[in-house]
């Protein structure tokens, strides 16, 4: 096992090589590259609607490229069969933004779903293996709960026990911290670290909460209207991005991108206008 | 005008083949079914048994109406006897299968398309193929068979009330003789001929309400409002598609 | 995992109602009883014409219903429909020269064969044979003979 981690550590566990996408008449991917180191948090940043989404969607296999390859542990995902494709899921999880856990089922059942799906285990086992994955995620004691009666942090956390009941390489996390509390968003980005470091996991966040992003993050790309605008690790970027990308990073109101959204001179907006009727 | 016709046919085909494609996928999944048969126990609940107080009540009524409405026009002929074969051949061979298909639609067609629209719209479908498991086997198999279990039941459940419910207005209210009425029944309702071909019916209907139910909700554009149109489009169809089959199948069964 | 068990039998329950309804429909309803009541034993009759009569067409006696039509045939020498009736093992005591005619019950009703009793001692046995039979009434033929006659008497004016 440690071997064949040694032997790997080289090469990315995702590579994305001139990634074109495009939804309609929208161009939402163009060419571009993305490397995700194993074993580390990557976290991939833009704003919103850039299609970040997308891309782990495309990652995951569940959609297409138009153009371009992307290939997770050496395999090249759009050309694998529906059975590999599946195999290749059962080493990779998404966490989806609401949690998207399974409403007719407990929490305990939840988590256990994976199990009872893929593995022939005892029900013992899988009870061992549900409550050990909840307690590391702290809600042990909310197994009975069914997710209509959770908080929307807790149902992530249940999302995240569940992602990693089957000890996956890699784990994608869909904007993991939109719509949280600061306490919620705070256990939810130790979490991150803590499962990454101790499961020797590959994560990749996929966020536009810079500041939360940004600490746990081992490196980062940035993204807008289709373009890797910014990589590199957290220190690099606040001190030597580009204008656009200190704006982001630093959420200045006003920089490239304009706080006013294009209009006539204000002065003769106001004189010439029509008059409310 | 003609582009507008064309869009609408095209789009109409690409929903029929989009619905056949669905559907051989689900038909995949008939083994996985059998093994998680507590699966389709849960969804026989939650299909068949949930529609049985309104498919009993609704039978009963049915049934009244029919027994009164037949021996206002059989007493003209002083055939009241007959009032039995009459309750009992309209149950059996239409008003069984077709009152329940569309009872049945309303009922659980439109809660299938919304149950499984509210999980594509919770990314619950998404989430499970990415965690490997094919959603169309694990989510639509089982609700897809369950349908169609349920539905002959229901629909002799509803005749077997509606004749009750007939005998207690023709013979109970308004003095038909008891051993008339129920061997005039006997002697006119044959098993093959109309029982049988009445169960063939709402099999029939299970599958095709069913079907449509399931496909709806999966089809859905995972918005709220899309689910409400999704949810009014099961009902409409296969309300419509339950009654023109029937006219197909009655031609065909009763030349 | 009581819950579980709960709608288990709650489905139980239904599927068993639900095949309960079905076989009364097929029992109570339809003809599935007499089809099966195996009990009884047969006698034949032959008629010229059996006009609307079916298999399962009652069979009565001073109007009492004692069994039913189990058979039509043809006999393809003299022509003739060969019917078979259960009857009901109470009913043993029917005699030998019972005569067999084919009714309409009402103008609307359906047809049976109406048995009614000679004086002889003897009783009919299993399978024997009914001699002395009238055919059914055919309501076109009677129509017809009607015109007929009319025109006939016309005619002779």
């Amino acid at each position: 096992m440690a071997l064949r981690q040694e032997q790997k550590t080289t090469e990315p566990l995702v590579s994305i090589e001139g990634l074109s996408f495009k939804r309609e008449q929208r161009i939402i991917f163009d060419r571009i590259n993305i490397e995700i180191p194993r074993g580390k948090i990557t976290a991939i940043m833009g704003p919103s609607g850039c299609g970040k989404t997308t891309l782990l969607r495309l990652i995951g296999g569940q959609l297409k490229p138009q153009k371009g390859t992307i290939f997770v542990d050496g395999l090249e995902v759009s050309k694998l069969s529906r059975r590999e494709l599946f195999t290749l899921r059962k080493r990779m999880s998404l966490l989806f933004q609401s949690g998207a856990l399974l409403t007719d089922l407990s929490v305990f059942e939840n988590v256990a779903f994976p199990l009872r799906e893929h593995t022939e285990l005892p029900e013992e086992t899988i009870r061992t293996l549900v409550l050990m994955k909840l307690e590391a995620v702290g809600l042990r004691g909310a197994r009975d709960l069914m997710p209509s009666e959770l908080s929307g942090g807790m149902a992530r956390r249940v999302a995240l026990a569940r992602a990693v009941a089957l000890d996956p390489m890699m784990i994608m996390y869909d904007e993991p911290f939109t719509g949280q509390d600061p306490i919620s968003m705070g256990v939810l980005i130790r979490l991150i670290k803590l499962m990454n470091d101790a499961m020797h996991l590959t994560s990749i966040v996929v966020s536009h909460d810079v500041q939360e992003t940004l600490s746990i993050a081992d490196y980062v790309y940035i993204l807008s209207n289709g373009k890797v605008v910014g990589k590199g690790t957290p220190e690099s970027l606040q001190s030597a991005g580009s204008d656009w990308v200190k704006q982001f990073i630093n959420a200045l109101p006003d920089g490239p991108v304009r706080f006013h959204y294009p209009a006539a001179d204000l002065a003769k907006d106001l004189t010439t206008g029509e008059p409310p009727c | 005008m003609l582009r507008a016709l064309g869009r609408k046919g095209l789009s109409a085909f690409s929903w029929l083949g989009r619905s056949w494609i669905f559907i051989i996928y689900v038909l995949l999944g008939t083994f996985g079914v059998i093994r998680r048969w507590r699966d389709l126990i849960k969804q026989i609940y939650s299909v068949g048994v949930l529609s049985f107080v309104i498919i009993i009540v609704s039978g009963f009524f049915v049934g009244m109406v029919l027994g009164l409405q037949g021996y206002n026009t059989l007493v003209d002929f002083g055939a009241e006897e007959s009032l039995g074969v009459v309750v009992a051949l309209s149950l059996v061979r239409e008003l069984g299968p077709v009152v329940s298909a569309l009872l049945f639609a309303g009922r659980a067609g439109s809660a299938l398309t919304a149950e499984i629209g509210l999980m594509k719209s919770t990314e619950q479908l998404s989430a499970m193929e990415m965690m490997a498991v094919d959603p169309l086997r694990r989510i639509v198999a089982p609700r897809f068979y369950a349908g169609i279990i349920s539905m002959p039941l229901l629909a002799g459940i509803f005749s077997m009330v509606g004749v009750y419910g007939g005998y207690f207005v023709g013979v109970g209210l308004l003095g038909v003789d008891d051993g008339a009425f129920w061997s005039q029944m006997q002697s006119a309702v044959d098993f093959h001929e109309d029982i049988m071909n009445g169960i063939i019916k709402s099999i029939v209907f299970g599958i095709v309400v069913t079907w449509i139910a399931v496909f709806e909700g999966y089809d859905t554009v995972p918005t709220s409002e899309g689910i409400s149109r999704a949810t009014t489009r099961t009902v409409v169809t296969s309300s419509l598609a339950v009654l023109g089959l029937d006219f197909v199948l009655t031609a065909i069964m009763f030349k | 995992m009581v819950q579980s068990k709960v709608i288990e039998t709650i489905v139980g329950l239904f599927i068993a109602i639900g095949l309960t309804a079905i076989v009364i429909l097929a029992l109570k309803v339809s003809n599935m009883t007499t089809l099966n009541s195996a009990d009884g034993y047969e006698i034949r009759a032959r008629f010229e014409n059996i006009g609307g009569l079916k298999v399962r067409s009652p069979v009565k006696m001073a109007g009492v219903l004692i069994g039913r039509v189990a058979e039509i045939g043809f006999d393809d020498e003299t022509y003739e429909a060969v019917t078979v009736m259960k009857i009901n093992p109470e009913f043993r005591k029917i005699p030998e020269d019972t005569t067999a005619s084919i009714y309409t019950a009402g103008l609307l009703g359906e047809q049976y064969i109406s048995l009614e009793p000679g004086g002889a001692e003897e009783y009919l046995a299993d399978g024997a044979e009914i001699e002395i039979t009238q055919s059914a009434v055919v309501l076109e033929q009677v129509i017809g003979q009607v015109l007929y006659d009319k025109a006939s008497g016309k005619d002779e004016e």
